[in-house]
């Protein structure tokens, strides 16, 4: 065998990064705790290698122990770190230097660098984008000060920045996720390094950002040569840009391997269970979910929807919603910009039904849903309730009529951390509905709210504790009982799964769906994810811009998506099926958002709204300038 | 910014002139001022010249008129005896305790106020900074019990207390007087390099004594803050980038629990001036604090509601100042908007 055929082949050469049974211990108050647990893997030479698993599972903890910038009270107890710098003679183990000495500042940005989940904190924003990246080069390197801001312009262009001069005088609350993700990579990238730790790049971002953050990775890692380590729970970005896949649980392993076997062929009942819990669009019409651990209720197989008249027609309808914000201009001297948030929106949601509102952030779907809870009043356009005595417009309730549509409406919103008040129990969130609304006396407000508890699957011992002693699963199905405890008709659910775990998003989901069979309720859903929309929608209304783009039922909508904005939203979505890989070229362009760049017939205007079509029964989509339309 | 200035300057204007009425009427609202204590003394002397010299008073302060009048010629928007003559025009009006204008008695008091409190507040910040950073990177560690501890004893000592057992301990075991804010030898005397220097050392004892108590309270904040920032993710991203942690610490985070502070700005001003009575009387400093707490007692009206208007400029420049600062070091305040 000649050498050089020897080199090529994978095997054969060093791995870049080699982990050896390496054990991270958190001392806190109450006791040790390891979070690492005997991890062994290489990360070979630009490749890709996926650190998959819930959270708790230790992953973000090894990506810090690579780094040395774990938390004061975590310490790396046991085993190494290898990493075989090209740069350098021999391995350096990480694990015995010095968290704060000069050959781990090296290291540190210079040769591994990382990227976090959340863009907006992870810049500061007192500092300007320019300043920020540059800073990283000239801690690094031996440049002028105009040497690294020229550095900057060229990397922040690579990274996709349009405007890359204007940008290094940015600060970073002035861009939007996506650019903001962008300078954090250009950042990582500026020193060149060897390999890039990405902790949840794009858990933050919406589809399209996400698949267009996911295509930059994949493309300067061709051109550096750099490897990655990506952190993740979404299988859909794995089966995507990872070659290698590491899960974890409870830090340690329970299975590694190439993609191909992984997805292929998963051999661990943990895997398996994380695969059979995340929603994907190919599933069975009936198909349940299966969460990792299942939750039982006795009280939901016979609780039953309270006797009430019924609507004959739709119990919750809006016409035309329009509002328009008017924003402060950033300088001192700009003029305030109007921005219409919402145009001309109709929905309408039939009795124990789900509507998807389904749209990337700042489309307009929470303003839709606040104006519906009546807490914002729209400018143009009316909300129809009816109670089974027929529709009335919610913004002309009062007194006794609007208390009454006050208990039928219900939220349920989206972070279960600060929507609990952490100084009341769960005794006092779940009376809390009840009081306001003066129903019952102590004595039956407690069995109803023993009996909310154990709907959503919860301990009744559970009455006495705080919010702070719950997971975030379990505080969002106590979200869940609050606002079934004045038994609504309506559930206004904001992104109530994104926030949770994969593992635990299925739990969430399934007890809606239960909840919804068993009292007959009626939910409006709003997510940025479709596969949890297709889950649990019947009829799906696509938003873009404050429009509605196109409306249709599930299957329908992803069978034929005909809108170019629903097409690009469902391209964007990665899926954790090896046969339908993303197709990266086809979403680079970034057309398809605006309204007035869609083609025709699609095409709005500015200052137009365009008109619903119907083209099948149910389907519709919105098209601009209709007079042309009747003309053609 | 401009125009945002001008704004700025329209509302400080509309406070003060509603701040200048409260503390003309409050400080006239009980019986008994001083003028009219003196006015019915002379007139119980029953002689002429008594009379015509309460006569005389009444007109030259308008105590004739009707209070609004009073009030507008002591703000200097009418004319008074003597035409145009008040606060607008710099003329704050005559102390009858005193019986010289307010000007004279409060003269030198102010501007030595001033010195000792800036101190004072120098003198907070240069320590207390130092020891936050310090506790709030080594939280827990002994230093930082240590430092809360003093922190503690600080905060509850009285702090006139304080100056007693400095006066009492100084005087016995160095012999050094330490009261007043120059030797009494220089009282009086023209402002040379000696009376300067006389002047400086015997700042540093109120400074402390009155600097001890703000110390304690900015370590407790600072470090309070900075332990909020220090779990920011920025933080990480810092060090994540190799930074050493003393300029990622100073750079980032520390800027960032600097915003209360500058925002405090506002409420510090006027603190220099009506601060630190009770330390300046134990002291005996010739600060305004005692000049006003006489006034107040014998209701000398022009000399206290100098004074008070005085402290109330303060607070509104203090806030502007504050503000201005504010939008300089934070860009998120400085675009509007931002999250």
């Amino acid at each position: 065998m000649r050498y050089d055929v020897c080199l090529l082949e994978e095997p054969m050469e060093a791995p870049l990064l080699s982990i050896r049974q390496l054990t991270v211990d958190f001392h806190t108050d109450t006791g040790d705790f390891r979070a690492v647990d005997g991890l062994t893997f290489d990360i070979p030479k630009g490749r890709t290698v996926a650190l998959v698993g819930e959270s708790g599972s230790g992953k973000s903890v090894t990506a810090q122990s690579i780094l040395q910038i774990l938390p004061k009270r975590a310490r790396i107890s046991g085993g190494s770190i290898l990493f075989n710098d090209p740069n350098l003679p021999a391995p350096v183990d990480i694990a015995s230097l010095k968290p704060e000495g000069e050959a781990m500042h090296q290291l540190r940005g210079g040769r591994i660098a990382m990227i976090f989940q959340e863009p907006m904190t992870s810049l500061s924003p007192l500092h300007t984008i320019g300043d920020q990246i540059s800073e990283a080069l000239l801690i690094h390197a031996d440049v002028s000060k105009a040497k690294a801001m020229q550095r900057t312009m060229e990397v922040l262009a690579r990274a996709g920045f349009p405007d890359p001069k204007r940008a290094l005088r940015n600060y970073p609350f002035e861009l939007s996720g996506g650019l903001r993700q962008r300078a954090m990579i250009a950042m990582a990238l500026i020193t060149r390094p060897v390999l890039l730790i990405a902790d949840e790049p794009t858990t933050a971002l919406d589809v399209t950002t996400q698949a267009q953050i996911l295509d930059l990775i994949k493309e300067l890692q061709a051109e550096t040569g750099m490897s990655v380590l990506l952190i993740t729970h979404d299988l859909g970005v794995v089966a995507n840009i990872a070659d290698e896949v590491v899960v974890m649980y409870r830090g340690r392993i329970m299975e590694a391997g190439s993609r191909e076997q992984i997805f292929r062929n998963a051999q661990h009942p943990y895997l398996q269970a994380l695969i059979r819990a995340v929603p994907r669009f190919a599933m069975a019409e009936n198909e349940r979910l299966t969460p990792i651990r299942e939750v039982k209720s006795a009280a939901l197989a016979h609780a039953h929807a309270p006797e009430r008249p019924q609507p004959q027609g739709p119990i919750l309808k809006a016409e035309g919603l329009t509002k328009c914000f008017t924003l402060r201009s950033g300088r001192f001297f700009g003029k305030p910009r109007n921005v219409r948030a919402v145009n001309g929106v109709d929905l309408s949601l039939p009795v124990g039904r789900t509507l998807g509102l389904v749209g990337e952030s700042g489309c307009g779907k929470t303003t839709v849903s606040k104006m519906i809870m009546r807490a914002l009043k729209p400018d143009a356009g009316q909300v129809l309730f009816d109670d089974g005595t027929g529709p009335k417009d919610v913004y002309r309730l009062e007194g006794k009529e609007l208390t009454a549509y006050r208990r039928s409406v219900q939220f349920i919103f989206q972070d279960p951390f600060s929507s609990l008040n952490p100084r009341m129990t769960v005794y006092e969130i779940l009376t809390e509905p009840l009081r306001i609304h003066d129903i019952g006396t102590p004595d039956e407000r407690y069995e109803r709210v023993k009996q909310l508890l154990d709907m959503v699957g919860l301990d009744q011992r559970s009455l006495r504790r705080y919010p702070h002693s719950f997971s975030g699963g379990q505080r969002q199905r106590l979200g869940i009982a609050r606002a079934l405890a004045l038994e609504p008709r309506v559930l206004l659910c904001d992104e109530p799964v994104s926030a949770l775990d994969v593992s635990v998003q299925a739990q969430v989901l399934n007890l809606l769906k239960d909840l919804q069979s068993a009292l007959g309720l009626s939910y409006i859903f709003v997510s940025h994810n479709l596969a949890v929309v297709d889950y649990i929608a019947d009829t799906i209304a696509v938003m873009c811009r404050g429009y509605i783009v196109e409306e249709a039922p599930k299957s329908t909508l992803f069978r034929n998506p005909v809108h170019p904005y629903t097409q690009a939203l469902l391209a964007a979505v990665p899926d954790p099926d090896l046969d339908r890989p993303l197709d990266f070229a086809n979403l680079r362009a970034d057309r398809f958002s605006d309204p007035a760049g869609w083609p025709e017939p699609f095409r709005i205007p500015d200052g137009e709204f365009g008109t619903m079509k119907e083209i099948e029964p149910g389907h519709k989509i919105r098209v601009g300038r209709p007079a042309a339309q009747e003309a053609a | 910014m401009i125009l945002f200035l001008l704004r700025r300057l329209a509302t400080m204007a509309v406070t003060l002139a509603i701040i200048s009425a409260l503390v003309f009427f409050i400080i006239k609202l009980p019986p008994g001022d001083f003028l009219t204590n003196l006015i019915h003394e002379l007139r119980a002397q029953n002689d002429s010249a008594a009379i015509a010299k309460a006569e005389f008073l009444i007109k030259q302060y308008g105590l004739d008129r009707p209070a609004w009048q009073q009030y507008l010629i002591w703000i200097g928007a009418m004319p008074g005896p003597n035409g145009f003559s008040g606060l607008l025009q710099g003329d704050w009006g005559w102390s009858f305790e005193y019986d010289k204008p307010v000007a004279d008695v409060v003269g030198d008091a102010l501007w030595l106020t001033l010195l000792v409190n800036l101190a004072a507040v120098l003198f907070i910040h240069l320590v207390a900074i130092p020891i936050a950073i310090y506790s709030a990177t080594r939280q827990y560690s002994l230093g930082d019990y240590l430092a809360t501890f003093i922190g503690y004893i600080g905060l509850a000592t009285p702090s006139f207390l304080l100056a007693l057992i400095l006066l009492y301990y100084m005087n016995r075991w160095f012999g050094v007087s330490i009261g007043g804010l120059y030797d009494a030898r220089f009282a009086g005397e023209p402002w040379t390099w000696e009376k300067i220097k006389s002047l400086l050392s015997h700042l540093i004892v109120p400074t402390v004594v009155i600097g001890l108590a703000g110390t304690a309270s900015m370590i407790r904040r600072m470090r309070a803050n900075l332990l909020d920032e220090l779990g920011k993710q920025y933080y990480v991203t810092a060090k994540a980038k190799g930074l050493g942690p003393t300029k990622a610490l100073l750079k980032y985070p520390f800027r960032m629990s600097l915003n209360p502070f500058v925002a405090d700005i506002g409420n510090l001003l006027p603190h220099l001036v009506s601060g630190s009575v009770l330390v300046s009387l134990v002291l005996s400093l010739p600060t305004v604090g005692p000049i006003l707490l006489s006034a107040l007692k014998n209701q000398d009206q022009f000399l206290a509601g100098f004074i008070l208007m005085f402290v109330a400029v303060l607070t509104v420049v203090g806030m502007l100042i504050s503000d201005i600062l504010l939008a300089w070091i934070d860009p998120r305040i400085r675009m509007g908007g931002g999250r």
